[in-house]
């Protein structure tokens, strides 16, 4: 009994999975990103449980800067409204826009990149023309017309995100079922009788999961910067507190006060920081290749 | 395949992504809620009765949908983009007399990312774990991470408090005289810090591509075969390894065009730069569609062209693509 236990260990540790997981706990970046994500996450949600000012609230002066007012510790925007107070409530509209934005572009991204490489000719053709057609549209430009002639809530912010970013996501799957759809093992699981569908998902996929899986940590901060540069041009959803929406309040004022915008942009580069360090983790855990350098 | 009917082909090919972008704006302005013509007009420019029965004879908009998007395409296509009434004068000259400096600056930008990032990315592959890599790594993320305007607020802050020597706004400066030349000049000092904080995040991204392919690359069977053949190590960089290693980065800043013209958007709201962003950023507030769909129409048009010139460039760099299909 005890031999059968100690041999499922043994299979256990030598799983794919299993070193990747052990990989990562060793990548000083994943965990940096994975403890910067757990502080922006805690900031932003329990914040309010030991700062409780309301975000709209004009609590002091406009324009104090930093440390002068105990009312206002990082200071006061133009309206003399509390910036630690934006910093702590504007987190999770961010953060929400980025994650469902993120979900929506790898999910288009990957079917269409996964059907378009797996089975090239006209399925190929047909994917790719419209790939082609959504990345020749400047994403940010067809976002803001999308946002201007539809009402700006963060739901129709976060699909029309989803709707221009899937592109690339496409492409980079595409490229990767290209490159592994012809090496031997594919063959072989073909040449065994595997069906398309198990092809696809169970053979390629795995394989070209590591570039993906970055790819989709990624793809959650740049939605996040999409969603913050939206907000920065007026365009994000003016009932919901965001950092993108004191930056955009806050562009006219930043030569009188350079701490309006720089904190908002602070956080934002510290969770799009946090993911892409993730990102990086999960790279260094998936690539053998590298890990052995 | 010959080079005349390639060309034909990709040509072609280019003018139906035209067509495409068209029908997409059409769409676009009967999918929006309320009257096409309150559209066309813009919310803002408090169009008279007369105004909109016009738009809607011009546009024929009390005829059947297809005949309506007949009459726009063939409009468009003679290069009527329709009229701006908040600015009172035709999209297409709005858009044209803005196009340059938008190009001006999204090509320096380019060329600065693409440069810098891929000699970055070759250093750091060298030693992955040496100081160079970190340092590049460090760099990269810091930029990738960043929101483009508020790096390039950061820059104004920099530069406009406590080392006050780049210009921080406009193009260029119109109490100086001096010149073709001066006002040349003069132009460059304006574009240092928008191209700066445009490129800083592209050239993270290729620094960081270059670095992940190069890697791979080191690692697989034909370049431990030139270096069992004893190769010189610059040689198998310099030659074996950077010309595969530099086709991602090539794809990439092709596709990526679009997204650096959507940076360029940004980037010219903060630095206050006279191109197609800031009259996107204008046309957006004045709720100017036929202005914000002209701009999308154009720029669109900007990213084809640059598409063409990446399909040119990559089969130049790699043989593979020209043989093979």
């Amino acid at each position: 009994m005890t031999t059968v236990e100690n041999s499922q260990d043994i299979i256990q540790s030598q799983s794919p999975w299993r070193e990747a997981i052990r990989a990562f706990r060793q990548s000083w970046a994943g965990m940096l990103g994975i403890i910067i994500l757990i502080a922006v996450i805690l900031f932003t949600f329990a914040g309010p449980l030991f700062y409780p000012v309301d975000p709209f609230e004009i609590v002091w002066a406009p324009l104090t800067p930093p440390g002068e007012s105990e009312r206002a510790p990082l200071g006061t925007d133009y309206l003399g409204r509390d910036i630690l107070a934006g910093l702590i409530n504007g987190g999770p509209a961010t953060l929400f826009v980025g994650l469902v934005a993120g979900i929506i572009t790898i999910t288009i991204g990957i079917l269409v990149g996964a059907f378009a490489g797996f089975y090239r000719g006209i399925v190929d053709e047909f994917l790719m023309r419209v790939t082609e057609f959504f990345q020749v549209l400047p994403a940010l430009l067809f976002a803001m017309v999308l946002v201007t002639l539809f009402t700006p809530t963060i739901y129709v912010v976060s699909l029309a995100i989803g709707i221009v970013s899937w592109p690339t996501t496409a492409r980079l799957t595409r490229a990767e079922f290209l490159r592994i759809r012809n090496l031997e093992y594919v063959n072989a699981a073909r040449s065994i009788g595997a069906r398309n569908r198990r092809i696809i998902w169970r053979v390629i996929l795995p394989n070209a999961l590591a570039p993906l899986i970055v790819a989709a940590t990624l793809t959650v901060g740049i939605a996040i910067l999409f969603e913050a540069g939206l907000s920065f041009l007026g365009l994000g959803d003016p009932n919901v507190f965001s950092w993108g929406l004191m930056i955009g309040s806050g562009r006219e004022y930043i030569l009188d006060g350079w701490w309006v915008v720089t904190f908002p942009g602070f956080m934002i580069f510290l969770t799009v920081l946090g993911f892409s360090l993730v990102g990086d983790g999960l790279n260094d855990a998936f690539n053998p290749k590298l890990r052995e350098r | 395949m010959t080079m005349t009917l390639l060309v034909a082909r990709r040509l072609l090919h280019a003018f139906l992504l035209i067509l495409a972008v068209l029908v997409l704006n059409f769409l676009l302005i009967h999918m929006a809620p309320g009257d096409p013509a309150d559209v066309i007009a813009g919310e803002m420019g408090g169009a008279t009765e007369e105004m909109l029965a016009d738009i809607r004879k011009t546009y024929g908009l009390d005829k059947p949908v297809y005949v309506q998007l007949g009459v726009y395409l063939s409009r468009a296509l003679q290069g009527d983009l329709g009229q701006s009434f908040f600015y009172n004068a035709p999209v297409l000259d709005l858009v044209v007399s803005r196009a340059g400096p938008t190009i001006l600056l999204v090509a320096t930008a380019l060329l600065f990312a693409i440069f810098v990032g891929t000699f970055l990315g070759v250093l750091a592959s060298h030693k992955p774990k040496g100081i160079v890599s970190g340092l590049v790594t460090l760099v990269s993320v810091i930029g990738y991470s960043a929101p483009i305007f508020w790096t390039g607020m950061m820059l104004v802050i920099l530069f406009a408090w406590i080392y006050p020597i780049f210009p921080i706004a406009n193009m260029y400066d119109i109490t100086k005289s001096g010149g073709f030349f001066g006002r040349v000049v003069d132009i460059l000092y304006h574009l240092v810090l928008p191209s700066l904080a445009l490129g800083i995040v592209y050239l993270a991204q290729y620094a960081r591509l270059t670095r992940a392919s190069m890697l791979e690359i080191l690692g697989s069977d034909y370049i431990r075969t030139a270096r069992a053949k004893g190769v010189a190590e610059v040689k198998v960089y310099g030659h074996h390894a950077l010309r595969n290693a530099v086709l991602p980065v090539v794809t990439i800043a092709g596709l990526q065009f679009g997204s650096i013209i959507s940076g360029a958007v940004l980037v010219e709201t903060v630095f206050s730069w006279p191109g197609l962003g800031t009259l996107a950023f204008d046309s957006i507030l004045a709720r100017d569609y036929p202005t914000i769909l002209g701009i999308l129409f154009f720029s669109s048009l900007l990213v084809i062209v640059a598409n063409l010139i990446t399909d040119f460039v990559y089969r130049l760099v790699d043989p593979r693509i020209r043989t093979g299909g």
